[in-house]
């Protein structure tokens, strides 16, 4: 995993600097008075938390956001930009998780679109220079591309990577790269390393975002702290330690905040045996225990949210079995699997979970609107009791039931989209990403609900994403790496390493 | 590899084309006749020229239901024009009804590409509005040929290297399309918006102006098809092309030009145009009643997107490593889905 | 853990009259009442009740074609070949009157034909996943098609008085059976959506198909099942509008796909789905009523009627973007 990195190309003046950022949305201050100084030839590592504030930041280093005071100097000229695309043209491009590209088009045009070279007369197209530049870019990247295959055809590193090639050659003087190895293989985390030596070399200032401190002590010089929205620290990252740095973004121990109470396991509620989907996941068996939390722990493309989604009956599985409570199921839709007493809380909770157009009462009993019978009108009361009932159990705040969640804060969507999946009163809930995108505040809060949950004697299958979390509040943990389970830790087996590993793919 | 992917779809069009014309050739041989053949590539002319500024439209992920109501009232303008400005030359109608067709996809460009609203929508309002107007610059009557003057009429079916104008134009517009998708900016950023509207905004493209753009070049060539229309038969009143926008779009669709946007090709556009020609053509060859003309039409539709949806579906995500290296897609991957929603 | 002091939420919003006159349904029916005043004030006879009740017959069948394209818009569909599917129902009804098929028979393939074409759109929208437009764009030639080739250069004619009675009749000698009918349908349809499940469910899906499939709600069974029910009206339209005219063309009910979505668009419901009332449709197809009434009455050709509909359309989805802009702006 380590790979020495050539030292960072002494530069005369800070490439990028931030000062005085502050950002606020509604009634929410993202940032406050952050500072941050980015030298080209220079890897930063910008750390923090979830809700920290990172992401708002990157918004506003793209031009996707402008921040409500503060200064932003690019090479010592204040820049302003007004849109993403005035932040490309200033030399500032970013690498995002989910790289969105034009599926169809070549590799080749997904780089230069919009900025086509022109030849001749008449200004076409020109595609030789195109191809022989993009070709020329992969080229120095060191990596194997056909700069005319078709993006769709691609997988998610090779994607990244032309995102990279794009920033190159729009001569990015500034690039961000966020969590930019979450779906990558080790072979391919050694690839992007050495095409981050190589932006050093051209003296590009490389921001760096992750959770992984092996990937920050490997690759990053300096480093910059946020927590809460504010700045906490920088410095250099070889004077420096881990438990520092966390110490630094937390603000505490973590022990306190994923607090785990032990709860006496039950009887088996849930058996899976030999799950398997044609190309998503296979072989996948596993046992939950009522009071149990269950974790599931892998890199983004491990196929844990699909094993999940065939679970609930979302996509259909080829083979294996399920049964639930000693009965077997034959789950061929979410419907079936609510009634059998399954519950599926989906990661991105405002698109798959909350209908933002209709009322707080409309969302919450939507699952079960079979037990009201099918007239609806005079059962209304019976709605608002219901959703009263358990919102006020999650201590959602609004101001009355019939409000639509679009009014709501992003918090308190995800309440109710809990509270709708609570209400169907449920044997086994499972939970995608339970912390994402919590500010941390709440986070605990939401810790310390799973807690409460499997103490009244449901269980939890939770995915993450989040190695502290897992670590700090699962029973179990089941690694899954592409497609396949891994390894399964009980609680006392599991340590970083030991997980981190098995998420990687690395034998046993 | 992926080139050749491509060109089978088309491909797969023209071979189907040289399979209908051979067998319609054997029932009746006098349709590989030149002069049958002549008649079928100056009567679907029109509708090449259509589909093709329809392509453009669709490329976008947009549609165009008004192209149809359009030509029918640039065509009335330039007849009326030459009703009454007889003495003017042949020019002065045809640049009239492309100005005007550009003026009308100009509305449709602001309402669709500058404000955001729905295409179809939009351009089914447009259809209605543009169709009454025809009425109104007419009151109802028809302009016959004693109307039009021997020059106006002559241009479309005049010859030149022994094909009609018609057809040059025709050829023309395959060019002018090839050249627009292929080799400029602004036609590979249609594709681009049509794969993906916030990516291509995101890298700079100017996503309102290109729609808008691209709503008033079909309408510029709408008009230029209204004169050639209302030429071409001698005749202009309010219903003319009635329905027609369903064959402009059936040849796309047929064309392989994907409802969904960001796929499609000149040559795909121009055989699905071909297809529907031949189609018509052909009926009262064979001694088919030209009633069954809307129901085959339709059918063909219908075949032809099922087909287009089949083709485009892949399978759920690949998570599992796949144990032969990496087969050249997408030939070798089966067809098999994983059932959605 | 001690219950804290907890956030206390209301029941409902407090009631605000401000805010129930600035609906979208709120307004119509101030439009609908301003035409009947200047309408009822210029031209005579306007407001005369039999010539009202006789206006009734032009609308009443498109109602009931709108009435369920209002769910499908509802739930982000769309369906082009309604008037092509009327079409075909009056042409299997002609043809079973050719062959001495008696009144009910008649009606029943009518009605069976809609639903069976409303089968086919289904199908082809849920099964292959293909966007509606496209599809209900080729069943429409299909559809039409089919009815051109039975038909010819024919028409249908001779069909029983019962038919006639439906299609131009009267309760007690007052109320036209069309206009009756299409109320009960109203009637069923408000209910159906604001009342039931089924209708909950169909907002759910129109809101966000892809949470709506999260929570259970079966969408593609749903979306097959207001495909089929958009056919089926439309072979009670047929019956009804083969009735009252007393024929069957090749043309008839043309142009009547605008119209319907007009009425719903009109009507407050959403283009962009999840959202819209039948009370709102039903005075959008009043108010399009009383125009096309009033237009008539001051003898303006029917081809200027589509002007009018079609600037109704662009209209009703243009300012409510543009008002939009300008309050985003103010407060930006």
């Amino acid at each position: 995993m380590s790979q020495a990195l050539p030292a960072p190309v002494p530069a005369a003046l800070p490439l990028l600097e931030l000062r005085g950022i502050s950002k606020r949305f509604g009634g929410v201050q993202a940032l406050r008075d952050v500072r941050l100084t980015a030298r080209g030839g220079e890897v930063l590592a910008l750390i923090g938390e979830n809700g920290a504030g990172k992401s708002t930041l990157v918004k506003i280093l793209t031009g996707i956001h402008r921040p409500d005071s503060g200064t932003l100097v690019l090479d010592g000229t204040p820049l302003a930009c007004d849109s993403a695309l005035e932040a490309m043209q200033a030399g500032i491009t970013a690498v995002h998780q989910e790289t969105v590209m034009f599926e169809e088009l070549s590799v080749a045009e997904n780089i230069y679109m919009g900025h086509h070279p022109l030849t001749g007369r008449l200004r076409a197209v020109d595609w030789r220079t195109m191809e022989r530049e993009a070709a020329r870019l992969f080229e120095r990247l060191e990596v194997k591309l056909s700069v005319r295959a078709k993006v769709r055809e691609l997988s998610i590193a090779q994607r990244h990577f032309i995102e990279i090639a794009r920033a190159l050659s729009q001569e990015a003087r500034v690039v961000i790269m966020d969590e930019p190895t979450a779906a990558l293989s080790r072979r391919e985390i050694q690839e992007l390393y050495r095409i981050v030596a190589q932006l050093k070399v051209r003296g590009t200032a490389v921001i760096f975002i992750s959770h992984k401190f092996d990937e920050i002590f490997a690759v990053a010089d300096r480093y910059t702290v946020l927590r809460d929205g504010e700045f906490v620290a920088e410095g250099r990252i070889d004077e420096t330690s881990e438990p520092e740095l966390i110490t630094r973004m937390v603000g505490r121990t973590i022990s306190q905040a994923y607090p785990k109470r032990l709860v006496p396991l039950g009887e088996v509620v849930l058996e899976v045996q030999d799950l398997s989907h044609p190309t998503e996941f296979d072989g996948v068996s596993f046992t939950l225990r009522r009071g149990e939390i269950l974790g599931f722990y892998g890199l983004i493309g491990a196929g844990r949210s699909e094993l999940m989604q065939a679970l609930f009956g979302l996509s259909p599985s080829s083979r294996g079995s399920v049964t639930l409570a000693g009965r077997r199921l034959a789950v061929r839709s979410p419907d079936d699997a609510i009634a059998a007493g399954l519950a599926y809380v989906p990661e991105d909770r405002q698109h798959q979970g909350a209908h933002l157009g209709m009322s707080i009462t409309h969302n919450v009993s939507l699952p079960q609107l079979a037990r009201f019978g099918w007239w609806l009108a005079g059962r209304w009361r019976r709605e608002l009791e219901l959703a009263r009932r358990f919102c006020e159990r999650l201590e959602l705040k609004a101001a009355h039931f019939g409000q639509t969640v679009a009014e709501l804060s992003g918090g308190n969507q995800q309440k109710v989209v809990l509270a709708k999946w609570l209400a169907t009163q449920p044997q086994v809930i499972i939970i995608d990403e339970p912390t994402k995108g919590i500010d941390i505040g709440s986070k605990a809060a939401v810790h310390q609900f799973i807690g409460e949950l499997v103490a009244q004697g449901l269980a939890v299958i939770m995915v993450s994403s989040e190695l502290p979390e897992v670590l700090g509040l699962a029973d179990r943990i089941i690694v899954m790496h592409q497609g396949r389970v891994r390894r399964e830790f009980s609680r006392a087996e599991a340590s970083t390493e030991r997980v981190a590993a098995a998420a990687l793919g690395s034998g046993e | 590899m992926s080139r050749a992917l491509l060109k089978l779809r088309e491909v797969q069009l023209a071979v189907i084309l040289l399979l209908m014309v051979t067998a319609i050739g054997l029932r009746a041989p006098v349709f590989l006749s030149a002069k049958s053949v002549d008649s079928l590539l100056t009567d679907t002319a029109i509708l090449v020229v259509m589909a093709l500024a329809q392509m453009l439209v669709i490329l976008t992920r947009g549609v165009d239901l008004s192209v149809a109501a359009n030509l029918a009232l640039c065509g009335m303008v330039a007849a009326l024009i030459g009703e009454h400005h007889p003495a003017l030359p042949v020019g002065v109608p045809i640049v009239a009804a492309v100005a005007v067709g550009g003026l009308l996809g100009a509305l449709n460009g602001a309402l669709i590409g500058l404000l955001r609203l729905p295409a179809i929508v939009v351009t089914l309002g447009s259809m209605s509005v543009f169709r009454g107007m025809i009425f109104v610059l007419s009151g109802g009557a028809w302009v016959s040929s004693q109307h039009m003057s021997p020059g106006f009429i002559a241009f479309p079916l005049d010859r030149l290297l022994g094909l009609t104008h018609l057809v040059w134009v025709a050829l023309l517009a395959i060019a002018l399309a090839w050249w627009l998708t292929g080799h400029t900016r602004f036609g590979r950023e249609l594709y681009a918006i049509g794969n993906h509207p916030v990516s291509a905004a995101y890298v700079g493209i100017p996503v309102r102006l290109r729609l808008f753009a691209v709503y008033t070049l079909a309408g510029m060539a709408a008009g230029l098809c209204g004169y050639l229309w209302v030429a071409r038969y001698a005749v202009a009143f309010t219903e003319i092309a009635s329905g027609f926008e369903l064959s402009v779009i059936a040849a796309c669709v047929i064309g392989g030009i994907s409802i969904a946007g960001g796929v499609g090709s000149v040559a795909g556009a121009a055989l699905g145009a071909l297809f529907l020609g031949i189609i018509g053509n052909a009926l009262p060859v064979i001694q088919v009643s030209p009633f069954w003309q809307s129901a085959i039409t339709g059918t063909v539709i219908v075949v032809a997107v099922v087909f287009n949806a089949r083709e485009g579906r892949r399978i759920g995500k690949q998570i599992l490593p796949v144990d032969a290296p990496r087969p050249r897609p997408l030939l070798a991957i089966p067809a098999a889905q994983a059932e959605g929603s | 853990m001690n219950p804290p002091v907890r956030h206390h939420i209301a029941n409902r919003a407090p009631l605000a009259p401000g805010a129930l006159l600035t609906r979208w349904e709120s307004l119509l029916a101030l439009v609908l009442l301003l035409i009947l005043v200047v309408a009822g004030g210029t031209l005579r006879g306007f407001l005369d009740l039999d010539n009202l009740a006789d206006s009734t017959f032009n609308f009443s069948e498109k109602a009931l074609i709108a009435l369920p394209m209002a769910l499908l818009i509802i739930v982000r569909e769309i369906d082009i070949s309604v008037s092509a599917i009327l079409a075909l129902a009056s042409v299997a009804m002609g043809y079973a009157n050719q062959h001495g098929v008696p009144v009910a028979g008649m009606v029943a393939a009518g009605v069976l034909t809609g639903a069976a074409a409303g089968v086919l759109n289904g199908l082809l929208v849920t099964r292959f996943a293909i966007p509606s437009i496209v599809v209900t764009i080729g069943t429409m030639s299909l559809y039409r098609g089919i009815a051109q080739v039975v038909l010819g250069d024919q028409a249908y004619t001779g069909y029983p008085e019962a038919l006639g009675n439906w299609g131009q009749g009267y309760f007690f000698g007052t109320l036209p059976r069309p206009f009756a009918v299409m109320l009960l349908f109203a009637a069923l349809f408000a209910a159906l959506l604001h009342a039931t499940s089924f209708g909950r469910r169909v907002f759910a899906i129109g809101s966000n198909p892809v949470a709506a499939r999260f929570s259970g709600i079966p969408v593609n069974r749903y979306r097959f099942i207001l495909f089929v029910l958009t056919g089926t009206m439309a072979g009670v339209a047929a019956v009804l509008l083969t009735g009252r005219i007393g024929s069957t063309r090749p043309n008839i009910a043309l142009g009547w796909e605008l119209e319907a979505i007009t009425m719903v668009i009109l009507g407050g419901v959403g283009i962009a789905g999840g959202s819209g009332t039948i009370g709102g449709v039903m005075l959008a197809v009043l108010t399009l009523g009383m125009v096309t009434y009033a237009l008539g009455m001051a003898n303006v050709p029917g081809i200027l009627m589509t002007i009018v509909v079609g600037m109704l359309l662009l209209v009703t989805i243009t300012v409510p973007v543009l008002l939009h802009r300008r309050t985003a702006r103010r407060s930006a």
